[in-house]
């Protein structure tokens, strides 16, 4: 702070300063001037580019030179939507990202009441560390790691064999996990926060109506924290939705949503524009959902 | 306090436990598949070796793709932070119409499926800009990741600039300190330290991007998780694959680290 006030005393009695007195007295050309490159940026390169796919989705390929040529025809979507091959892809991401959705919840509450309720200090913040590390641990990396754990000669498979179990090897179930492993964070770290956050005497008042541990929890905690959960799901449900390398790697042939847009961007990448306004609508209806519940202020 | 019988902690610490391996399992298993002499990852290891490490350290398409990874994490990292760094200050000092679009706009890059804002970039490039005669190249690449870069720095920033002392620069502007030498003097020195927070979580970011950064390299350009890609299908150097994935794990998380000592480092100064 004394550099400060040392730096500025020489230079603080030159008197002219066009520009600044001249933008001191005009806001509206200071905001304009912050938010210019920003949202030339945003708008001009990423909003236009989102516009420019939705415009594609209307294209289609010529069947002899297969490039892109421009035209409208509503062929790309009517695929996409009654194709049953399509469908039955759409429905089944959709299926498999609440399934995570729910695995998540399953996972986080009962770790959110034992770190906030349970532990000890030391070992509420050492857990809080290790659930937000592997957040940052690399996102390949994690699907590769567990494709190394399921494989047929992996981990898995070698510590369930004394009791006889083997893994299902890649299908459905290890995508779902998969997932899970990728975005539990984001469902442990505000469920946690939540019940963090419930006033002990609810516990005690509880307890003196004759509530046991159980009934507290399922009729104090939950509702106290669906708010937190709703706020979770956003995440582990629209990540879940757009990814298809859990499913590339651990999921055999198990296709989803963005499976099939990657394998059409250079082969016919009207259908691929069309097919990606599917998990844009899903997002979408899902966030205008969560929101009008009033859990995303609290994010 | 919330008042649980004995076999019910007992069948917490058992979930609590179970998660842990889960999350940490995997993770340990791939670092050590890294020292696994065989080509072949698998458990359990029979001969540790570093030898993969040795072959990574002098293999040249690793070191390329780790130099573009820098590169395009720095780039993106840098645009990101000077556009995080503006939206942060539009927020934090008007109250404008849009504001609320605004935030959603920083946001939606990162919020929309990876896939989609990565088809979106491709579609842009290939089939509009390329057609017109304009080669976009590598350069698309760090445009693509500085978007979704944005919102690391703004999230960082802004929430600096919501707790700070506001009279502090109109005291400046009293003194008669312009608005770009207040800027540099007093409003800067104070939000620098999140401000370096927030450009280490872009470039941690960028880093370990790689949906995006599929439809968005151009040929022959690979990235550290984009050269995983594509190693991982072939079973012949399944273990060199290993030692990438560790790195990418190990400078992943040092930006992380820094970032999050800075944070604290910053709220104990107050």
């Amino acid at each position: 702070m004394s550099d400060i006030t040392t730096n500025s005393q020489p230079r603080s009695v030159r008197r002219s300063r066009p520009v600044s007195s001249y933008l001191l007295r005009r806001p509206k050309l200071r905001l304009l001037s912050l938010l210019a490159l920003p949202m030339t940026w945003i708008i001009g390169v990423y909003i236009f580019s989102l516009f420019l796919l939705l415009i594609t989705a209307f294209w289609n390929v010529d069947p002899f030179t297969s490039l892109v040529s421009p035209g409208f025809n509503l062929e790309n979507f009517s695929l996409v939507l009654t194709n049953p091959s399509y469908i039955a892809t759409s429905v089944r991401t959709l299926l498999i990202a609440l399934t995570v959705t729910l695995v998540c919840i399953m996972f986080a509450v009962p770790l959110g009441i034992f770190m906030a309720k349970i532990a000890r200090p030391w070992l509420r913040n050492a857990l809080a560390v290790a659930i937000t590390l592997p957040l940052w641990a690399g996102y390949l990396v994690k699907i590769i790691a567990m494709r190394l754990v399921f494989t047929e000669e992996g981990f898995f498979n070698w510590a369930m064999s004394p009791i006889g179990v083997r893994g299902p090897g890649f299908s459905v179930p290890i995508v779902i996990l998969t997932l899970t492993y990728l975005w539990f964070p984001y469902m442990a770290l505000p469920v946690y926060t939540a019940i963090r956050q419930i006033p002990p005497n609810l516990f005690d008042a509880s307890s003196d109506m004759g509530a046991k541990g159980f009934t507290t929890v399922w009729r104090v905690v939950i509702p106290l924290i669906v708010p937190a959960m709703i706020a979770g799901s956003v995440f582990t449900f629209s990540l879940s939705l757009g990814d298809y390398l859990a499913a590339r790697f651990t999921g055999g042939a198990t296709q989803m949503i963005g499976s099939i847009i990657a394998a059409n961007i250079n082969l016919n990448p009207p259908v691929a524009a069309a097919y990606s306004m599917v998990p844009i609508t899903f997002v979408v209806i899902y966030l205008a959902v969560a929101r009008r519940t009033g859990s995303l202020e609290r994010m | 306090m919330l008042r649980l019988s004995r076999g019910a902690r007992l069948a917490l610490m058992a979930i609590v436990g179970l998660i842990l391996l889960f999350m940490y399992v995997p993770l340990f298993v791939l670092i050590l598949n890294s020292f696994n002499e065989s080509q072949i990852s698998g458990w359990p290891i029979k001969n540790f070796s570093t030898k993969w490490w040795a072959f990574a350290r002098n293999y040249q398409p690793i070191r390329d793709a780790l130099l573009n990874s820098v590169l395009v994490a720095t780039g993106a990292m840098i645009f990101a932070s000077i556009l995080g760094t503006l939206v942060a200050f539009a927020m934090k000092g008007f109250n404008f119409f849009g504001r609320g679009t605004v935030n959603i706009l920083v946001v939606l890059p990162i919020a929309l499926p990876g896939v989609v804002t990565g088809v979106a970039f491709s579609n842009t490039y290939s089939n509009f800009l390329t057609p017109a005669g304009f080669n976009i190249g590598y350069f698309g690449m760090i445009v693509a990741h500085a978007t979704f870069c944005i919102v690391m720095v703004f999230n960082n920033v802004f929430a600096r600039l919501r707790r700070m002392n506001p009279n502090l620069q109109e005291a400046s502007a009293d003194l008669g300190a312009g608005l770009w030498q207040t800027f540099r003097l007093v409003t800067f020195p104070q939000f620098r330290t999140s401000f370096a927070a927030g450009a280490l979580l872009a470039f941690a970011l960028s880093f370990d991007e790689v949906v995006v950064t599929i439809f968005t390299a151009p040929p022959g350009i690979d990235t550290l998780p984009l050269w995983i890609l594509k190693e991982v299908g072939r079973p012949n150097q399944a273990s060199v694959v290993n030692v990438v994935a560790t790195v990418v794990i190990l400078l992943s998380l040092i930006p992380v680290y820094i970032s999050q000592r800075l944070t604290r480092a910053q709220e104990h100064e107050r």
